[in-house]
């Protein structure tokens, strides 16, 4: 049986109906970036026309960091929640029993979250283009905002800085028994990518399309990569009965009885997507 | 089918060297106490764990990690626990497993899958405000959606009240007659003798396989319970000399249980020699054992399952 995008879609369209259903979980997801960003919005309309264009970079690249820890962070603590909540809430059995594919279910709950990561990153970011326009006395401070190597890093990272976020709770989510521990692991897991970002903004290395690009690249290779690995790692035995298919299937040593001692081919739905 | 069937938790064993097949439209009920395997049975059969050792087809599909998806197609398993998101209705509910099933006309399978377990009033209601009993009714709804070749039940009644179980077996009784196999996992033994036209004891290693009745026959003699108004003088002569009688035993002051190969051809040679001897016959009856007292002696001489 074949990779479906109608069961994925299945799972994306669930997904997007409990959001729906509790606003709470996007709409906290969007006022914590936007907390974090009065402070570096207050900065940027501060500066004076005199000010020095280092001055004025530095300003704007803490805005530009801020913009994207929202879908770089915040999507994990969701992602996270993914499978391990499942399986809390005794849903993820009924689920197991159809013929979904691993890589469908966890594609579609992936897809769940960069949506309104994404979507929010997005909003933000129009948000404080409108408001540098508005507010902003410095003219080269909307000019540095609206500058092309800042727009196309943040319509590329965005999404794969999400993706790589909930590739890691979901893979955290998977092997977790606990849905906090899996929250706060997700979290933490997410922040390398960030570094870089932060470098970038910073101007550690001068932001250019090139550089966007690339670092663009080497991010989707990596979440393509970690998604691999977290399809690997779903193990369907673990989940339901929490013991390893691998551990649990190579016996005990002990000798079967007679009329078992056949050994067959892994069988179950361990490996089978 | 299934052929010597083990599975194996590191040193605990689920279940053990298992062997029994199953008859297209067939209701075959899995009975054994609890930690016996026998939710462990569903879950292996159903692909969502590796057996230790052994084989089974299940819908006629060899069980192996290739096919898992593909008979998961062809299968429902409706765990005891029925797992809906109570944040999403009756309806969302069913539309997300229509989809997984990749059903064409999902709209349609919906209503006649409520219908079918009288919810269609209760289409539009979220599942969290739903009680146990009409969860357990949307969880059977949403077994029905893929029109499954064999279903998997895992205590479908637990919770529900009398009319609601009339419902369910009812609908499980439908199921048979339109050539689904089910597989039914009950505590109820009067449900599983009523329903299920074999059973299957487990206890780890599998215990008895058979026909309600057949295994009344192999495990108790057949006897006839006699009664009478005063207790009968000399009972040794009396039954002892009917014909067909292999053994009695008092029960009670007036009340006997007098074994025979025939209860049917000798209780009228039975009643005319306690009426020749003077008794006053109250009733003489074939002394009927039912599932549970089956189930029960089974378990009583199973030394494993006193260890659970």
């Amino acid at each position: 049986m074949k990779f479906s995008f109608g069961r994925l879609g299945a799972v994306l369209r669930k997904e997007l109906r409990e959001y729906r259903r509790s606003p709470f979980i996007v709409g906290t997801m969007a006022l914590l970036p936007l907390v974090f960003l009065v402070e570096p919005l207050i900065t940027i309309f501060r500066i004076g026309p005199s000010v020095a264009a280092n001055v004025v970079d530095k300003a704007v690249g803490a805005t530009f960091l801020v913009l994207l820890i929202a879908p770089a962070l915040l999507p994990a603590v969701i992602a996270a929640y993914s499978v391990v909540g499942e399986r809390e809430q005794g849903t993820l059995e009924p689920l197991l029993t159809t013929p979904l594919r691993r890589e469908e279910l966890l594609l579609g709950k992936a897809v769940g979250v960069v949506v309104p990561a994404v979507g929010i990153a997005y909003v933000l970011f129009a948000l404080i283009q409108v408001c540098a326009r508005l507010f902003a006395s410095n003219a080269a401070v909307v000019s540095a905002l609206g500058q092309g190597p800042h727009i196309l890093a943040e319509i590329l990272f965005a999404p794969l800085l999400a993706g790589w976020s909930i590739c890691v709770g979901i893979g955290i989510s998977t092997r977790a028994s606990d849905v906090r521990v899996a929250q706060q692991l997700g979290t933490l897991s997410s922040l390398p990518p960030l570094a870089v970002v932060a470098l970038v903004s910073f101007n550690v290395f001068t932001p250019s399309v090139t550089l966007a690009v690339v670092f663009a690249m080497v991010l989707l290779v990596a979440d393509v990569v970690l998604f691999r690995i977290v399809v690997a790692l779903f193990d369907r035995e673990r989940l339901i009965t929490g013991a390893s298919a691998r551990r649990s299937s190579s016996g005990d040593g002990q000798v079967p009885p007679a009329g078992a001692v056949r050994r067959i081919r892994r069988i179950g739905g361990t490996d089978d997507g | 089918m299934v052929d010597h069937l083990t599975k194996r938790f590191g040193d605990r064993t689920a279940f053990e060297d298992v062997s029994f097949s199953v008859a297209q439209g067939e209701v075959f009920g899995f009975l054994g106490p609890n930690g016996a395997g026998k939710t462990t049975t569903v879950r292996t059969l159903g692909t969502l764990i590796a057996p230790t050792s052994g084989s089974a087809s299940v819908a006629g599909i060899p069980l192996t990690s290739v096919n898992g998806p593909e008979i998961r197609q062809r299968i429902a398993i409706m765990p005891e626990n029925p797992g809906l998101y109570r944040r999403l209705t009756v309806t969302e509910n069913l539309q997300l497993f229509a989809g997984l099933y990749e059903q064409r006309n999902g709209a349609a399978r919906i209503g006649e899958a409520l219908e079918a377990v009288n919810l269609t009033a209760r289409a539009g209601d979220l599942c969290g405000s739903l009680s146990k009993g009409l969860l357990q009714r949307v969880g059977l709804a949403r077994a029905l959606l893929n029109d499954p070749a064999v279903m998997f039940l895992d205590e479908p009644t637990s919770g529900l009240d009398p009319v609601s179980t009339r419902e369910v077996n009812d609908l499980i009784n439908g199921l048979r007659q339109r050539g689904v196999t089910v597989f039914l996992t009950t505590h109820r033994l009067e449900e599983a003798e009523r329903l299920c036209d074999r059973v299957a004891i487990l206890n780890t290693r599998l215990r008895l396989v058979g026909r309600p009745d057949e295994l009344r026959e192999r495990l108790f003699s057949r006897s006839l319970l006699v009664e009478t108004l005063h207790p009968v003088v000399a009972p040794d002569d009396v039954f002892n000399s009917t014909e067909g009688v292999e053994s009695w035993r008092p029960e009670g002051t007036s009340s006997y249980v007098v074994n025979v190969a025939d209860p049917r051809n000798i209780a009228p040679h039975l009643t005319r020699a306690l009426v020749a001897a003077g008794a006053d016959v109250v009733s003489i009856s074939e002394s009927r054992h039912s599932l549970e007292d089956v189930y029960l002696q089974l378990i009583d001489d199973d030394p494993e399952a006193s260890q659970r």
